[in-house]
Formats: C-alpha cells, structure tokens, sequence
C-alpha cells in the first residue's frame, strides 16, 4: 500500500489556482524529491499536506497510509506520523526546545495510546538519540529557534524530526540558506533518519542536496501539475538546463 | 483556521475553587457606619488606638470620592449592601486550637490545596490562611519563633504585638491614602503581620490563602511586613472565591518595609472568582500595595501573576528612599471573557543611586480589557537613579484590548530612565508550528502564552511557579475554538 497518494488535487489560494490536478504516490522507504521554479505549488503542496489553514482544497483526493488526510485536524495528522520540516520555522520565545519537544512527544505518546515520559525520563530520551546532531549543551533550553542562524533552524527542525519519528516526513527546502557545511550536516542527519519504512518529500531547488540525499525519484512541478518524473540524472539535467525548455 | 475564527467561538470556562462551603458563620448585617466599625473593633477586641485609627479613616472616608481615573468600566458599587464582617467562629472567639475549628473550613482549605495541619502541608512554606474576614489558623510559627521572626495574623499582632503595629501601620499606605484604602482602614478585619529581625533569612515561603466564602460579604484584609536590617523574607499570597452572580468587593492593602540591607520579595498569585463568560459575577479586586525601601541598600520586589477578579485595580509600588535601594516589578496579567484589568506600578525614586525594573506582561483574549498604568519618578535628590520599563501586551482574537499608560516624571539630570513596549497578536504562524509538532491549538496556546511570560514566572518561587503555569492554562480555557 502507498503511504501517501494524492490523486487530481486542485488547491486556490484566495481563489487563485495553485495547484491543478497534481498526482503523487509514495511508498514506504521511499525518498522523492519535488523540484521546480518559485511559485510552480511546491509549497503550497507541503502546507496542504500538513493542514494549514487558507488553502481551498477545490477538487481532488489524498490519502494518508489509506485514510482521508483532509478531513483530519493537523495535530492528528502529526500525531499520525506526518512530519513538516518547516521551510522558515518560525521563532517561540520563551519556550525551551526541550520544553516543546517534550509536549510534542506527549501528545504522540498519547495518541498511540503509550505511556508518557516525565521531564527526566525524557532528557535521558533526548540525550540518547540526539548524540549523533552534536548539539550544543544549551540548546535544548534555548528558546524554540530565538534567534537562531538559519542553519541552526534547519538542525532543529532535523532534532524534532529525530524525537518525534515521523512515518512521512515532507523537508520544505530544508537546504535553503545554508552553506556547504552546513548543507553536509543536514544531508548526513537526513541519511541517518533515512530507513526501509520511513518515506520523505524532498523539496528543493537545487540538485546539490539530492547529490547528497540521492532520492528514489525525482519530481518537477510546473504550474501546479507534476510535468515530468524522472531518477538523480532529471536533477542534474535541469542544473544544466534550467526549467525553460520544460514550459 | 485563521487567528480572529480561532478566537472567536470564546466558550466557558472552568474555574475550579468556585464552590461553596457551608458553615455557620457570625456576619453582620450590610451597611457601614461608626457602630459598625465600633462592632468590628470590640469583635476584634483591639486595643484603643486601633478603633481611634478606624474611625478617622472612616470620616475622612465619608468625604472621598470613588475614584474613576482608571480604564476600568463597572455599575455602581452600592457600599451599604455589603457586609463589613462575616467569620466562621463564635463571637469573641479570637483563637481557637486547629482541632477545634469545624471540620468544614479545614476541608475547604484541603480541597484548594492548602492544608493547615502542618504535618500535611508544603514543606518550606508557612501560611496564614484567611476566611472571609478572620485568619483560621496559621502554621509552623513556633518554628519560625525560635528565629525571632513574628507570623501570625494581624489581630493576633494587634493583641500581642501592639506597639511594633503602632508604629508602622499606615506609614507606608496612610489611611486617607485613597478611597478603597481609607475604607479598608476603617473596616479591615484581618490580614497578616511579619517581621523578620536584623540578620534573620527567613527559611520558608510565608504565605497567606484568602477565601471569600459568606455571600454579599466584602473581604478587607490588611497585611504589614517588616523586614530588619539586613533580613530576608520571601512571601506569597494566594486567593480564591466562590462562584457567585453577584460581584464582591475586595479592597486589601498591603505595605511592605524594608530597613538598611533588608530584602523583600512579594509573589502574588491571584485567581479570584473572575465571574462568568458573559460577564457575570465576579470579585471587584481594588487593591493598594505599596513598599518603603527605608533603609540604604534595601531591596522590594513585586512579583504578581492575575488571571482571576472580573476587575483588577492594583498598582504594587515602591518608595525608593533609602541610597542604593532597588524596586522590581514583574506582572503577568490575564484578562478572557469579559474581564478587566487596569494594573501597574509606581517607582518613586527618593534616594541616590536607586534603581528600579519594571516588567509587565499583559495578556487579552476574548472581550479583555487589559491595561498597563504606570509612573517612574525621579525626585531631585535621586543622584544616578535607573529604570529600566518593558511592557508587552498580547492579544488573542480580534475583541479584546490592551492599552498602555506608561508616566515618567524625572527631576534629576542624572537620571537614566528607559521604556520599551510592544503589542503583538499571538501568530498564527507560531500556533500551526506547534499543531504539525502534534500540540492541540489550546495546548498550542498555552505553550506560547507561557513562553511570552516566562520572564515573570521565573521570578516566583518554585513551588508556586508550576500553580501559575497551571493558572494560565485553566484561564485561556475557551479562549480558542
């Protein structure tokens, strides 16, 4: 069974079309990446997914691990197992990492009907399978990416993706302001979560990420319709290329 | 789901202390007058000059106007329909053994988490605990004795310790200081009294829980802490009332003194009966609260979290006399539903050197009214002094309001005084972020609304910082749909 399959979705955004019969199925373990030029729908696809409000679903269908993903509320939907990395998370001052972290795990914890994790039980948690990210020793308390680099924001997001184990995880241009350094930590931690059931969407620009993050398939998104699939090789063609001739 | 229809859909919400107890109790009838103040007096059986003090206060009283400066909006308060005296015990009874009291009152204070037999309560923490117009009982004070220090509720000051009473009562708040201080002069009942001798760290929170159980009763406490050289003493108080239609009047006061080196640090967590979701009922908080930093190198702080009151009308202040001396003050204040709050602080800068914080957090959701009223003064003499002001207000949902009034008035060149402000909408950016993390939007909220006021909670001790937390989320109940 696909994880994921969205079949002729239509999305407006304030009555403008954005996304007009877009067709995408996943299978677990798998990773594709969705490229294509600003404005084509990539991140209206994403935000869709992950239920946020101000996006008119105008015809169209999408299931998540066979259930209706748009009659769900978007905490279900996490809680679920669906994960948006966010392309610019936004900054919650005077929350600690840890302190949303561990509400976040709660929340999934209870949904999955598990036993929840009491502030220490859960540092032992987090310190256990967070060893691989190097994080800094005050950067779980530090507020939830309060005046963090961009690079910083991107290896949070990567943490939260870590803790919460998502089953699908959409990156939204994960690799966007970041340095090459920086891009081959985030690469690497993207590797590390990578598994036989865990599917991801990869959203990006650029081909430099999926060189490091080699997707099963590879997606290009123009006017709101996937236009063309393809493996690694369709990347490396629209760097040379650019997306001109697919118009 | 956009933040003004996340917002709108306001519905009730659960204020858990609203229960009533039911006990006999000794109330008078409603009305003031010089034979009611008389009557309190000899129930209280006070020493001469106390009834002396009230009955000035209450002819100076009789020539006040209830004042309407503030932002606050209410019918008027008919003050001969209320009670001036309502007191679980038997007449003249002034104190009583803990086995003795009804079992009915210590079951109250269980139930709202406060218990008065020692062996049961909150280690580290003393507590005076009083119900409508007397203290019940107050605990651990041979401990605290054996220190020196004095704990004990102010009728029992009054009998015992009437001469150290004399001489600071009303000389931080005077009696004719304003309206609903010079009327909580003349009909106070009880309160707390503290004193903590020179070079005495006092070793435990004390506190005090007041309950307004009796219905058309008003509660007029009065607390007095003194802090000796070079002492430190950290207090709380806490509060709660029944769920009633009808308003009640809360007018307390409360001074603050502190000698040379002395320390005092003043938590409040207020959680009055803020009346319904359509406005309703609900206590009518009208509170003065003033500290004397009397000593060089003296320190006051104000640490205050209001989620409750239908109306909050209170501005802790500090008199910043003594050279070097410093005044906080931190607030969070929460106003849902239709309640309103108009609060602040006055720092008044007398002595050189002195310095002054002020932070305050303001939240408003639903029909809220939430207001920041303040004044920074720098008198002539005050070689050097700071302040430094942050208000912020939030706002959830397109109804509510926050205002700010901030006043400096700087007499000295010398002086550095600072005032930021910000208002900001709770995003939605920040709520979607925490719902795809797995959140609830009224967990969501919650999250956020406690990381806006974080800076203030960390200030209260620990023991009460996790019921503040608790407080707020209970407070934003039905502020998101």
């Amino acid at each position: 069974m696909n994880i994921l399959e969205v079949r002729n979705l239509h999305v407006s955004v304030m009555n403008k079309p954005i996304l007009r019969g877009l067709e995408l199925h996943l299978k677990p373990g798998e990773v594709h990446a969705i490229m294509g030029p600003n404005g084509s729908g990539k991140s209206t696809l994403a935000n869709v997914l992950a239920g946020r409000g101000d996006y008119q679903v105008t015809a169209g269908e999408i299931l998540y691990q066979g259930q209706e993903l748009l009659s769900m509320a978007p905490e279900d939907r996490a809680r679920a197992g669906l994960f948006l990395a966010f392309q610019n998370p936004v900054e919650i001052p005077g929350v600690s990492n840890v302190r949303l972290l561990k509400e976040a795990f709660n929340a999934h914890q209870r949904y999955r009907r598990l036993p929840e994790m009491d502030a220490m039980a859960f540092r032992a948690y987090l310190n256990e399978r967070t060893k691989s990210l190097e994080l800094s020793e005050d950067w779980l308390l530090r507020p939830v990416n309060a005046g963090f680099s961009g690079g910083e924001k991107k290896r949070n997001e990567l943490l939260q993706m870590m803790v919460l184990e998502p089953h699908l995880a959409i990156l939204d241009e994960i690799d966007s302001g970041l340095d090459i350094d920086a891009l081959a930590k985030v690469a690497a931690g993207i590797n590390a979560l990578r598994d036989t059931k865990r599917s991801m969407l990869l959203i990006t620009h650029y081909p430099r990420l999926l060189e490091q993050v080699p997707p099963d398939k590879v997606h290009v998104l123009i006017g709101g319709q996937i236009v063309l699939c393809g493996g690694l090789d369709l990347a490396g063609q629209l760097e040379e290329r650019g997306y001109g001739w697919l118009f | 789901m956009n933040d003004s229809t996340v917002v709108a859909s306001a519905i009730s919400r659960s204020y858990k202390h609203g229960f009533v107890t039911s006990i006999l109790s000794d109330t008078i009838p409603e009305g003031i007058d010089e034979g009611v103040i008389r009557l309190i007096s000899s129930k209280k059986r006070e020493p001469e000059f106390m009834l002396a003090w009230r009955l000035a206060a209450y002819r100076h009283w009789l020539g006040m106007i209830e004042p309407h400066w503030s932002s606050v909006r209410y019918p008027p308060i008919d003050y001969q329909g209320i009670s001036y005296y309502s007191s679980p015990f038997a007449d003249n009874q002034d104190s009583i053994a803990l086995e003795d009291v009804d079992p009915a009152l210590l079951a109250t204070y269980e139930k709202l988490g406060i218990p008065l037999d020692e062996r049961l309560s909150l280690a580290g923490v003393a507590v005076d605990a009083v119900f409508d117009s007397v203290s019940v009982a107050t605990t651990h004070q041979k401990k605290l004795a054996q220190l020196g220090i004095l704990f004990c509720s102010m009728s029992e000051a009054l009998r015992e310790h009437g001469a150290l009473v004399q001489r600071h009562l009303g000389s931080v708040v005077p009696s004719g200081d304003n309206f609903f201080a010079a009327l909580n002069a003349a009909v106070f009942s009880d309160g707390t009294f503290c004193y903590i001798p020179p070079g005495v760290r006092c070793p435990m929170e004390l506190s005090t829980y007041f309950r307004i159980n009796a219905a058309r009763t008003g509660q007029f406490e009065r607390t007095l802490i003194i802090a000796d050289q070079n002492s430190y003493v950290s207090y709380l108080e806490g509060c709660t009332a029944p769920q009633r239609d009808r308003h009640q009047l809360h007018a307390a006061v409360v001074e603050l003194i502190a000698m040379e080196g002395a320390e005092i640090k003043y938590s409040t967590v207020q959680n009055w009966y803020p009346g319904d979701a359509e406005g309703r009922g609900g206590i009518y908080n009208f509170v003065t609260k003033r500290g004397e930093c009397r000593g060089d190198r003296s320190r006051i702080s104000w640490t205050q979290v209001e989620t409750g009151s239908a109306i909050t009308w209170k501005y802790p202040s500090v008199i910043l006399r003594g050279e070097g001396a410093s005044g906080r003050f931190h607030s969070v204040a929460l106003t849902n539903h239709h309640q309103q709050a108009d609060t602040g602080t006055k720092m008044i800068h007398i002595g050189r050197h002195t310095s002054s914080t002020i932070l305050s957090k303001g939240i408003s959701a639903g029909q809220g009214h939430n207001a920041y009223r303040g004044l920074v003064k720098v008198l002539a003499g005050a070689q050097g002094a700071r302040n430094h002001t942050q208000c912020d207000s939030l706002l959830l949902g397109a109804h509510c309001s926050a205002h700010t009034y901030p006043c400096i008035e700087v007499k000295n060149h010398s002086a550095k005084v600072e005032h930021e402000a910000t208002t900001s909408r709770i995003s939605e950016e920040q709520l979607f972020y925490c719902q795809q993390r797995g959140l609830a939007s009224e967990a969501a909220v919650s999250l956020i609304v406690n990381g806006f006021c974080q800076d203030v909670l960390r200030e209260l001790p620990m023991e009460f910082s996790v019921e503040a937390r608790k407080l707020l989320e209970v407070n934003l109940e039905g502020s998101v749909g």
